[in-house]
């Protein structure tokens, strides 16, 4: 499972690594990055997932 | 920015090539359909498969991008029609003129390579995307004078206000299918779903017109010139404090030297530093000027040919002011759709600034040196890496460390 960030949409809530911030980061502004190419591990896979539900601006793309 | 701004003049070849782009019959003007046939132009192909052909050659994009052009031709030949062929003449770097130097000489060869590439890929559908007024004219003026267009392919003219983002490829899809000239992330990338969903092959002009010239001639001819990774000839556009700012055909591999010396007609000031890519690769100090003009040599210096506009400050140029101003064109070209656009070229412009007027926080060369390595690859379009290379390249390349530079 791999994950992506749209940088158009994402607005700075952070809400996708307070879900899951093993495959989240945020810059110093508050947007968010994934980490690495966006693979997530499987044991963080449920995290992933919500925090793609969570994301306010829908701003978060994932590939099974 | 008069220095980085300078008029286009003049045009020409490197005296050590048989120009194949920058011909002397179109010196004067815009070649008429009767002059471009007598060069050849529209003339039969040396080969039944272009694409092949381009991979024997070594073409490389020059938007800037510098992908292997067959590569993205095959993906979109191999993509499940009808397919689309955009040709990106929109050319929104500050710096360049050699798309515009063309369109407007050489309306015909490029679109030769238009026809050639639609038929390459199988495209139903051919836009020529444009932003500039004169190479509007030029275009419109060159298709008129067509007795025909090839069966089965609808041709038209998409024509744009210029800005850099709108030449982004994404962006030049959307605007054609009525949106605004605005980048969307990727994936998916046009080559999979362009103009009106369809499979697009979005290829910059100078391409479409190498691809022409080797369509007729052959990858073996084509490779005469240049080195291996980066065969044949390109078009650079040199300016700022050199004698004859223009556009230039030159062979790839010659140092950046010897080309404002053999074309530009030499410096018009001691250079201070020279701006690459027209502004997207950033600043290279003038101990490079023996750094050769080819794809390899230059990201290897920590730089980009980018679309291969070079320009140099010398004079009353203060490379740091400058930077600064070039960091100012970036936030302020910001399509403002990324958030991390908006405030990285926004930081990086009042870094630079505040390096220059004399008022930086200690902090400041460590935040360009860490934007500079942290921000590409963050927004939709190229953007914010063109501002990234400028921070990193100003800390590296530039005196910074002056008493004046930095406020304890």
């Amino acid at each position: 499972m791999k994950v992506r960030v749209d940088p158009s949409k994402c607005a700075a809530y952070g809400a996708c690594h307070d879900a899951c911030p093993s495959v989240f980061e945020l810059d110093e502004w508050g947007y968010a990055q994934v980490v690495g190419d966006g693979t997530v591990p499987a044991e963080h896979e449920t995290a992933a997932r919500a925090a793609v539900a969570q994301c306010p601006e829908n701003a978060i793309a994932m590939d099974e | 920015m008069s220095a980085v701004l300078a008029p286009v003049l003049a045009a020409g070849g490197h005296p050590a090539i048989v120009p194949r782009l920058v011909v002397p019959e179109a010196l004067a003007g815009q070649l008429t359909l009767d002059e471009e046939r007598e060069l050849g132009t529209y003339g039969p192909a040396c080969s039944d498969d272009l694409i092949a052909e381009l991979e024997l050659a070594g073409l490389r994009g020059r938007g800037g991008g510098a992908f292997p052009a067959h590569r993205k031709w095959r993906a979109v030949a191999a993509a499940p029609g009808p397919r689309v062929v955009v040709a990106n003449g929109e050319e929104g770097e500050p710096a360049s003129a050699k798309d515009q130097w063309l369109l407007v000489h050489r309306p015909h060869l490029v679109l030769d390579g238009v026809f050639r590439a639609a038929a390459a890929v199988g495209a139903a559908r051919a836009v020529i995307y444009l932003a500039h007024p004169a190479t509007v004219e030029a275009v419109e003026a060159a298709i008129a004078e067509l007795p025909s267009t090839p069966r089965g392919l609808r041709l038209d003219l998409h024509v744009v206000e210029p800005s850099y983002v709108a030449g982004e490829e994404t962006a030049a899809c959307r605007a054609i299918d009525g949106g605004p000239a605005l980048p969307v992330a990727k994936p998916p990338r046009p080559f999979e779903q362009g103009v009106g969903g369809r499979p697009t092959l979005v290829a910059n002009v100078e391409t479409l017109a190498h691809a022409a010239w080797i369509g007729r001639h052959g990858a073996a001819a084509y490779r005469v010139y240049g080195n291996e990774r980066s065969p044949g000839t390109t078009l650079v556009t040199l300016g700022g404090a050199c004698r004859r700012p223009g556009v230039y055909e030159v062979p790839f591999g010659e140092t950046f030297g010897d080309l404002f010396a053999a074309v530009a007609g030499g410096f018009s000031a001691p250079p201070a530093a020279l701006v690459m890519g027209g502004w997207f690769g950033g600043l290279l100090a003038t101990a490079r000027l023996g750094v050769a003009c080819c794809y390899d040599a230059v990201r290897d210096a920590g730089s980009g040919l980018g679309c291969g506009a070079v320009t140099v400050l010398g004079g009353d140029a203060e490379p740091l002011a400058e930077a600064a101003e070039i960091a100012a064109w970036f936030a302020e070209q910001s399509a403002r759709q990324c958030g991390v656009c908006i405030r990285g070229t926004a930081a990086i412009r009042d870094t630079l600034a505040s390096l220059a007027a004399g008022t930086a926080p200690p902090s400041a060369v460590d935040d360009l040196r860490r934007w500079g390595a942290t921000l590409p690859g963050r927004g939709a379009c190229g953007l914010l890496d063109g501002a990234a290379a400028l921070a990193r390249t100003a800390v590296r390349e530039l005196d910074t460390s002056s008493e004046k530079g930095v406020t304890e």
